[in-house]
């Protein structure tokens, strides 16, 4: 047993680390996340010299890492400075195309920017409820349906769609000028989109991609997770500076032992995080995937709402404004539960597995 | 033992609800209903139509122009407002200071300043909180020195709710740094427009301009504009926390709240079934109900309580705490109930066919994060339960 990061991860983090806290102050930040186009195509090109999207992707297919440990190792990091860089499309995307055996060089070097189109108005999180719909026409093939709160869907250029075809559900590629698309910010920094396909050529990569969707969900809720994780962790650690800085009654906060306590809980939910965390990393690649993925995801959805609302609250009025870097890691951590299957979706499929 | 309100409280309720389906402007209505901001128009606007019929200063005495409702009454009238989506009665002027002039202002103040408020030529809002002393209010340190007939003014005020509508602030000063805190602290009123006065705005957490900082340098105060004796600042301010503390429970906010969420639990659907016949939500949604169908016996048996003794008791603080987090829970159920809906922002901004959320909840997500303000304003939950602890406990 063994629960360090090898030296490739530890220097990845360390570099990653390093950049970020470089480029991503708070302030700057800020400012990125919540400004069109909700992110920073300078530092994306950067970051992708800086090799973060090859270590998402396995030797195979011209990356330098995709294990599960990878994703989460840069993912972490990326939550620590709620980074809004849209690098969570291009972890899911990199891995549909992977399996899709397309070339991946365009995405891989940043230069080509992805979006994973799934989720639909009703049907956020459920592959089984997706109503879009895929046509042959001439040779090629059209799509109608409605993607919804697609992240990075402003600004991609190739979309990866989610489309039920008489073969099952495939996978389909558009390219995001021949769709009517919908840019935004959102709450919590970063940006999103809904893509409209009304009999949309598309290109048809996967025909029963069911397993490629699986596979890059799961990658994707490793991720999430391994952000919560890094942004649970700094979220700590601004509480624990004002625990030990603010003063009334003439002593410092954090003297107060209710505050104390509810201070440990939360590192004792954070410390329980990065666990099941690692053990849906580890599982990426195996038959557990799913089920471990869905636990990590439950597990992290509470955590992260309690450590976004306890730090709030044990801040005070200050945790109430913008200026104030805890206000915006509340409001990540907090949104986190909406992408990928909520709380309660992922406690469904566990209690599922209860019953084989 | 009897849950029912009495045959004339019921015959109020009716004529409260005929009031509010006649004069609430539909707009006004629909704009609290989908949680947008309210101008200051708005408020004023629905100020005059309830200063009108006399029941804008629900807490005032008769003969200063109260309608001289019983604490249930005015319970009635604060659900049904709230079920009906009037907006809140701006609580500085009517529900603060009001009842501070009648009980410790010179006449002189009085008729002055209460016909103003009634008519909404005053806007005051609230000095008390400062970069330095929230929780521990008694250790404020904006000084008012006297020369002469004025008190001149230095410091900072921060947290000042709508203090961009105001012309008036009363503030909580201190007069003499020589005594224990609470013995030096007066309660004066300040015209905006002095000079020396300088207001900026806090961006909170959605986005929103709600608060601001407001900054005192050598600021001249008429030493008529005193409320009270000298130094008597501190009792004043008790005084009118539990003045502060009437409505805290807000179960009308959150029987209505649940209300909406029921009904967009029933109308979402999600991954093929409606969101309410999950019944991992279902759960959710029915343990919030039982919560605050307890709460709205705990606040009637505390309002009976009140309405025999004639005030409110410290239990009032139970109210706060339990009220605050139940209605934080349902803003948390709508925020999830939307999924990723809830996401895009601002939620105005995405009308039309590009539309996620339905009308009236495109600013759910924002609602549940500022609404966090809940359990720390008003003195924090933390600080209820210490208050809880020495008046109730007896460890
Ligand atoms: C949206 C908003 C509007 C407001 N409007 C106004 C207004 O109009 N006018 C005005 O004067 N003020 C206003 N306030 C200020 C409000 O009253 C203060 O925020 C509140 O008193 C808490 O003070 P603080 O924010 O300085 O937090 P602090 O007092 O610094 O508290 C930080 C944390 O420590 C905890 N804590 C403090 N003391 C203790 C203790 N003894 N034991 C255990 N825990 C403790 C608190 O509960 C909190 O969790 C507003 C605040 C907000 C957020």
């Amino acid at each position: 047993m063994d629960f360090d990061q090898s030296e490739d991860r530890r220097m990845l983090a360390e570099t990653l680390s390093r950049y970020l806290a470089d480029r991503y102050d708070v302030a700057t930040r800020i400012k990125l996340a919540y400004d069109a186009p909700y992110h920073s195509p300078e530092r994306w090109a950067e970051m992708a010299e800086l090799g973060i999207l090859h270590a998402l992707v396995s030797e195979d297919h011209g990356g330098m890492g995709g294990h599960g440990f990878d994703i989460a190792t840069v993912f972490e990091e990326l939550g620590r400075t709620l980074c809004p860089e849209p690098v969570l499309p291009a972890l899911m995307g990199l891995r549909l195309l992977a399996a899709a055996g397309a070339d991946l060089e365009p995405a891989l070097t940043g230069a080509e920017m992805l979006a994973v189109a799934i989720g639909e108005p009703e049907a956020p999180w459920d592959l089984d409820a997706l109503e879009t719909r895929a046509e042959t026409a001439g040779d090629g093939w059209v799509l109608t349906g409605r993607k919804s709160v697609v992240y990075g869907g402003h600004v991609a250029s190739r979309l990866l769609v989610a489309a039920r075809a008489d073969g099952g559900l495939g996978l389909f590629e558009v390219r995001a000028g021949d769709a009517e698309i919908t840019a935004y910010g959102m709450i919590d920094g970063g940006g999103a989109a809904e893509i409209f396909l009304d009999a949309t050529p598309a290109r048809l990569l996967i025909a029963d991609a069911r397993d490629a969707f699986d596979s890059a969900l799961n990658a994707g809720r490793v991720a999430l997770c391994a952000e919560a994780v890094g942004a649970m962790d700094a979220t700590k650690d601004l509480l624990l500076d004002y625990l030990r800085t603010r003063k009334q009654f003439g002593r410092t906060i954090g003297s107060f032992q209710v505050l104390q306590h509810r201070t440990v809980d939360l590192v004792t939910e954070i410390e329980q995080a990065r666990s099941i965390t690692i053990l849906a990393a580890d599982a990426l690649d195996g038959p557990e995937a799913g089920r471990r993925a869905s636990m990590a995801k439950n597990l992290i959805g509470r955590a992260a709402r309690l450590v976004a609302e306890e730090a709030i609250q044990m801040h005070g009025g200050i945790a109430m404004t913008w200026e104030a870097a805890v206000s915006h890691y509340g409001k990540r951590l907090v949104m986190i539960d909406a992408q990928l299957g909520d709380t309660d979706f992922h406690l469904t499929r566990v209690m599922e597995g209860l019953q084989a | 033992m009897d849950l029912q309100f009495t045959d004339k409280e019921l015959a109020f309720r009716d004529e409260v609800r005929a009031f509010l389906a006649a004069e609430l402007p539909a707009e006004l209505a629909a704009k609290v209903r989908r949680g947008a901001t309210l101008e200051k128009a708005d408020h004023d606007r629905w100020h005059a139509i309830l200063n009108a019929r006399g029941w804008l200063a629900a807490t005032w005495p008769v003969d200063f122009g109260g309608p001289g409702w019983t604490p249930v009454q005015r319970h009635i009238f604060e659900e049904e407002s709230a079920r009906a989506h009037a907006p809140r009665i701006v609580p500085f002027g009517l529900a603060m200071l009001g009842p501070v002039l009648i009980r410790f202002g010179s006449k002189a103040q009085q008729e002055e300043y209460l016909p103003r408020i009634l008519d909404g030529s005053d806007w005051w809002c609230q000095g008390y909180s400062e970069p330095g002393a929230g929780s521990d209010l008694a250790s404020l340190r904006t000084r008012a020195v006297r020369e002469g007939d004025h008190y001149v003014i230095n410091g900072q005020k921060t947290w000042t709710t709508l203090g961009q509508h105001a012309n008036r602030i009363f503030c909580l000063v201190r007069t003499d740094p020589q005594v224990k805190p609470q013995a030096g602290i007066s309660f004066i009123l300040v015209d905006l427009d002095t000079p020396g006065i300088e207001m900026r705005p806090i961006k909170l957490i959605e986005g929103g301009h709600e608060v601001n900082e407001v900054f005192f340098t050598d600021v001249k105060v008429p030493v008529e504009n005193l409320v009270g004796e000298e130094n008597s600042g501190w009792t004043i301010a008790k005084f009118l926390l539990t003045h502060e503390r009437t409505n805290i429970a807000g179960t009308g906010f959150s029987t209505q709240a649940l209300e909406e969420v029921k009904a967009l639990a029933r109308a979402r659907r999600v991954n093929g079934r409606r969101l309410i016949d999950d019944p991992l939500y279902a759960a959710r949604l029915a343990q919030v109900e039982i919560d605050l169908e307890a709460m709205k016996i705990t606040n009637l048996r505390m309002l009976a309580r009140a309405q025999k003794t004639g005030q409110p008791g410290v239990e009032s603080s139970i109210l706060k705490i339990k009220g605050t987090v139940i209605r934080q829970e349902l803003n948390d159920l709508a925020r999830r109930a939307l999924g990723p809906a809830a996401a895009p922002f601002p939620a105005e901004a995405l009308a039309g066919n590009a539309a996620v959320a339905p009308e009236e909840h495109r600013a759910d997500a924002a609602r549940y994060f500022n609404n966090r303000k809940l359990s720390i304003f008003g003195g924090s939950n933390e600080i209820q339960r210490n208050i809880l602890t020495k008046a109730m406990l007896e460890l």
